[in-house]
């Protein structure tokens, strides 16, 4: 019997199977402007995000296959994250000594821009706080999906990938 | 215990004209277009009856009609289904005790002709499968009946508040509960005709034709003929065998789903689930964005066997994934208390000092589905034991036509899979039922073979190996 991936056992990919499973953009490619990257690393039916992108950047040979972006291509739209049935795709882009997360949020309430929201990495655990600068509403998401922007400090950028909204 | 807000349903909308019922005397504030079990859980009524030898408290497991634990005394009448059946102001709901018997008060109904029904093809069942099959065959020229016994269509889409993977033209990124809207839509564009609160209880030959007789709200007979019949029936939920499973508070996954997803009842406020195949993933999910604490998921198998994608969306919320770990036993006196799971060894062994209690009231159950197959049994399907189907499943063609000529099966009742699949399965099955009544065109057929390309494309990576195995043991050319 093959080996079971460690992130079949697990439940999340840690950020050294990120960068051998999926590859990660250039630090380069990540100042010029936000970049999708896609968590998904196992072969399922499916193809919105390749089929929902406006530049092609999102390279699937069979519907099976895994997502591959170009990372040139993307011009950071997020319409991926948008439409990800998986809510797989992020968006990273290193803006100073910040970068900037998006992320799908399908939990109430949603934040709004300029809120403190508590930073979550891929186990849930809180890492620190951000500072929600953008926010798409369902009503506005391609995908039926709002998605949050939060700004987090640079060495957070390839851990937080969930938010929790904390309101007294 | 009724959710208000929802990040993506909103229940104020869905909530009818409030009615009162009464359990056991007591006055219960219940709404129009909810069933009987949904609204005793809201009230906080979980004992719906108790077992006749044994005495032991029982509560909802399937919550679709499926099972029988949801069975009480509704105005005098025993072995209601609760879960399916309408509430209506002024109810008389009581639990059974012992055997129960019928009123000696009321005297059954006369017997008058039933109401007979005819069409081209008859669907049994109202799910992603059935609607599929019925849209098709009305699209090629036939009149369609639909029947299901749930109070409303859409099967299990009802309670998919998450989006559906596949192409985009077979609804990817769209929600479940989107797409029974949009199917129902289809449905009431041409036509067909529909009836729900009908149980199918037999599927007979009748010469040529089929004849389906079904129940209407537990008191009306009509006969349903048609030249042909497509059976999708779905599935039912599976159980597996620990101490204290039939607590009340050990429920099917899907059971949990109907509950806070179609009615808005929260299931409980603390949760275990069994399995980590994508319905206990999703479950999970939705048990959060509900905002009810999942303590965690327990999985006997060494990985995740749903796809990581879920996974991970519920691992970032901070649910924990026991893979190797099971279900010991549910603790608790009236109703599920706690749950002690424990390790597993590579043979599958307890290991001995593991074990780890759970405060939870609610225990989910999502260690896969048997496809439902009484009808086609009754009719003489021919059936054989598929383990990768998910069990007993009617041998069949490639056009979804059983071993009886003009008896189609489709979705989770050939076998089971997902809803993508059923549908493309009832699509199949619709058009082919259509030309089988002898009122397609052929060149229909170009449409069948179409859907049979998706669904081999489908079904061709790694998660579909297993039903492409099965498909090799049922499918005959």
């Amino acid at each position: 019997m093959s080996e079971i991936p460690r992130y079949l056992r697990e439940g999340y990919l840690s950020v050294e199977e990120l960068k051998r499973y999926i590859g990660l953009p250039s630090e380069e490619r990540l100042r010029q402007r936000p970049v999708a990257v896609p968590e998904c690393p196992q072969e399922i039916p499916c193809t919105p995000c390749a089929e929902i992108c406006p530049t092609n950047a999102i390279l699937m040979e069979h519907p099976n296959a895994t997502p591959k972006v170009d990372y040139e291509k993307c011009i950071g739209c997020s319409l991926c994250v948008q439409i990800c049935p998986g809510l797989a795709f992020f968006m990273i882009h290193y803006v100073g000594d910040k970068a900037r997360v998006t992320l799908p949020h399908e939990i109430l309430p949603v934040p709004n821009v300029g809120e403190e929201v508590v930073l979550l990495n891929r186990v849930g655990e809180e890492v620190g706080k951000g500072k929600v600068v953008t926010v798409v509403p369902r009503e506005k998401s391609r995908g039926d999906t709002p998605i949050v922007t939060v700004e987090v400090p640079l060495e957070l950028a390839w851990d937080v990938r969930a938010i929790k909204v904390v309101r007294e | 215990m009724r959710l208000t807000e929802h990040p993506i349903l909103n229940f104020e909308k869905i909530r009818k004209r409030e009615v009162t019922i009464y359990f056991e005397g007591q006055p219960i504030k219940a709404y129009e277009g909810e069933t009987i079990a949904m609204a005793l859980h809201a009230a906080g009524i979980r004992t719906l009856q108790h077992s006749i030898n044994k005495h032991r408290p029982r509560g909802l497991f399937c919550a679709i009609g499926k099972c029988s634990s949801c069975l009480m005394k509704v105005n005098g009448i025993p072995n209601v289904r609760t879960c399916i059946t309408l509430v209506e102001d002024g109810m008389q709901i009581e639990r059974q005790e012992e055997k129960p018997a019928l009123p000696k008060t009321t005297k059954p109904p006369k017997w008058k002709e039933p109401q007979r029904i005819e069409a081209d093809v008859v669907v049994i069942g109202g799910g992603p499968a059935g609607m599929m099959a019925a849209i098709n065959a009305s699209e090629a020229g036939a009149r369609v009946v639909l029947l299901d016994e749930n109070p409303m269509l859409g099967g299990q889409l009802v309670k998919q508040t998450h989006k559906f993977f596949g192409k985009r033209e077979q609804f990817a990124g769209v929600r479940g509960i989107k797409i029974a809207e949009i199917l129902q839509e289809e449905l009431k564009k041409r036509n067909v005709e529909v009836f729900l609160e009908t149980s199918a209880i037999m599927l007979l030959q009748d010469g040529e034709e089929k004849l389906v007789v079904g129940v209407r709200k537990n008191k009306e007979l009509i006969e349903f003929k048609g030249k042909t019949v497509v059976v999708a029936t779905g599935a039912m939920e599976r159980m597996i065998p620990f101490e204290g499973n039939d607590l009340p508070g050990v429920y099917g996954a899907g059971a949990i789903q109907t509950l806070m997803n179609t009615y808005g009842v929260k299931p409980g406020d603390r949760v275990l689930i069994v399995g980590a195949g994508n319905v206990g993933l999703i479950l999970a999910y939705q048990l959060y964005q509900a905002g009810v604490k999942v303590e965690a998921i327990v999985e006997a198998m060494p990985k995740i066997g749903g796809y990581f994608v879920h996974a991970a969306k519920v691992r970032r919320l901070g649910i924990p994934i026991l893979t190797r770990h099971t279900i010991l036993r549910a603790e608790g006196k009236e109703k599920v208390e706690r749950a002690v799971v424990a390790q597993l060894d590579e043979n599958w062994n307890v290991i001995p000092g593991t074990e780890k209690v759970f405060e939870v009231d609610v225990i989910a159950l999502a260690v896969g589905l048997r496809p439902s197959i009484e009808l086609l049994h009754q009719a003489g399907c021919q059936i054989k034991y598929v383990p990768e189907l998910g069990g007993h499943v009617v041998i069949r063609d490639s056009r979804m036509e059983t071993t009886i000529k003009g008896i189609f099966v489709a979705g989770d009742s050939a076998g089971i899979e997902e809803a993508t699949t059923a549908m493309l399965e009832g699509k199949i099955a619709g058009i082919a039922a259509a030309l089988s009544a002898g009122v397609a065109s052929p060149e229909w057929l170009k449409e069948i073979e179409k859907a049979q390309k998706e669904l081999d494309e489908f079904r061709s990576g790694p998660f579909g190996r297993k039903v492409l195995e099965g498909l090799k043991k049922v499918v005959i050319q």
